[in-house]
């Protein structure tokens, strides 16, 4: 259905989640190269998140994913689901079992509120959705939250 | 819920915090103070976060909304400051943030991990955008035990900015916590070591049963008068309120009747995850107990299980059911 902030020509339309609709699960090898690159490209040089050894004196059993790397990982997986044209609008996450090397995380998702664009909208602009991810590993869940995202047409192919 | 690591802020709570009551004094102080990013956002250190995350590249050049905290960070640099005494702090970080880590690190409470992360993102950053950032402590905790160790959690709050314009906000907490002694049996399950598992309370309307314990028995009680059986052993019948019953052994098999599984909080000689299973015996009664010879993701309601009995220590027997998957 067509509405006033209508699709321009040549641009693929936003999609439009239905409340209650899961994500295609994701399962992210959790490796030390993952963790330790992830630690460092977010300027975080806690020795947990590089230093096995540094780790273990802390009470770890190795060094875990620092939870820059988590959010980036959570807004990746929307961003994949929602299309790169997508607008975050807020991520909110909570760590439970950390990522150690070795494991895997598999990040799922469900959509728990769709709002349409609101008459002000720019053109082009789809809905604001809310959803609800979950990261588990082994041990538990790793992380647990809630992202806002407004989806927006794509760019013409 | 429970993080890293089984640290969240809900459970463990402590009495006698004296500690507690000067860092809660921190509350509404700064954190951070017109403090400036190290680099403006730049194409190279967006390219690298992409490239380890594996995250797509934004389309129109922008960095992606979730690294608004990574132009904040001091990085490596902080040391060198630090030593260098520069008045406006670690990377940006207002006297009191600063003041008060130190006195969690004086208290002991020298490792850091961080729970939980909001970020709201108002408007996208591009390269060459310059920003700036206040921040302030927003809570300190009451002491807490979790999984990791005991600490506090200190909640922060951050308006990031260009020039004038709100760029997002991000609400932080980290766990500052005193690290648990490590040795050869560091590690999971590491708490396994000393401690022991609580002790049963043997009394006259039970001694029974654990005198059946011993004789790798396990009774229940069925009422002389109406003949329902019960249990955990109760001195009178729920039924029909005789207090005359027999004691009568199970023949130990059973089904899974309905389960849990344990992550967290840990208990002392408890390693999580475990299920913690409720068995009904082919008797009718029910028993809370552990399956065993199944993992704990694998126990399933109605999965038949046979009694068996765990030696926990030198002084504690106690009766679990093996899982017959």
């Amino acid at each position: 259905m067509a509405h006033k902030n209508g699709t321009a020509p040549g641009r693929t339309p936003p999609p439009q989640p239905r409340e209650g609709e899961e994500l295609p699960p994701l399962e992210i090898p959790v490796t030390r190269t993952l963790i330790v690159s992830g630690a460092l490209a977010s300027r975080d040089f806690q020795d947990v998140h590089h230093d096995a050894e540094a780790a273990r004196a802390k009470g770890s059993p190795d060094l875990f994913m620092n939870i820059l790397t988590t959010n980036g990982l959570v807004g990746s997986y929307i961003t994949r689901w929602a299309g790169p044209h997508a607008v975050l609008r807020k991520v909110a996450i909570r760590l439970g079992a950390p990522n150690h090397p070795g494991d895997t995380m598999a990040l799922s998702g469900r959509v728990t509120a769709v709002t349409p664009p609101g008459p002000d909208a720019p053109p082009g602009e789809g809905a604001t959705v809310e959803v609800a991810v979950r990261g588990a590993n082994r041990l538990g869940q790793h992380v647990t939250g809630t992202v806002t995202v407004t989806l927006r047409e794509g760019a013409p192919e | 819920m429970s993080a890293a690591n089984g640290v969240g802020p809900s459970p463990g709570q402590d009495a006698d915090d004296a500690l507690y009551e000067r860092l809660r004094t921190y509350a509404g102080c700064p954190a951070a103070d017109a403090a400036h990013g190290r680099d403006p956002v730049n194409a190279p250190m967006i390219r690298h976060w992409c490239e380890a995350l594996g995250h797509p590249v934004p389309p129109d050049g922008s960095a992606p909304a979730t690294m608004l905290q990574v132009w904040t960070m001091a990085g490596l640099a902080r040391d060198g400051e630090r030593a260098s005494g520069a008045p406006t702090g670690q990377g940006g970080r207002a006297g009191p943030y600063v003041e008060l880590l130190a006195e969690l690190d004086g208290a002991g409470c020298t490792a850091v991990v961080a729970t939980d992360c909001e970020q709201e993102y108002v408007r996208p950053l591009h390269p060459g955008d310059e920003i700036t950032f206040d921040a302030v402590i927003e809570s300190v905790s009451p002491r807490k035990r979790t999984k990791l160790g005991t600490g506090y959690f200190v909640t922060t709050r951050m308006d990031v900015r260009v020039g004038a314009a709100l760029a997002g906000t991000h609400r932080f907490r980290i766990l500052k916590y005193r690290p648990k002694p490590t040795g050869p049996a560091a590690g999971q399950g590491a708490h396994r070591g000393g401690a022991r598992r609580p002790r049963p309370v043997v009394n006259r309307d039970n001694a029974g049963f654990w005198e059946g314990v011993a004789r790798h028995q396990l009774l229940f009680q069925r009422c002389a008068a109406c003949a329902t059986p019960r249990f955990p052993w109760l001195p009178g019948c729920n039924t029909c309120g005789s207090s005359e019953w027999r004691a009568v052994a199970a023949s130990g098999r059973g089904t899974v009747y309905s389960y849990v599984v344990m992550h967290h909080p840990p208990f002392p000689a408890f390693d999580p995850p475990y299920a913690v299973a409720l068995v009904e015996l082919d008797e009718g009664v029910r028993i809370i107990s552990n399956v065993t010879g199944v993992r704990h993701d694998q126990v399933r309601v109605g999965m038949p299980v046979e009694l068996e009995f765990l030696r926990v220590d030198d002084d504690l027997e106690l009766p679990v059911f093996r899982g017959r998957a």
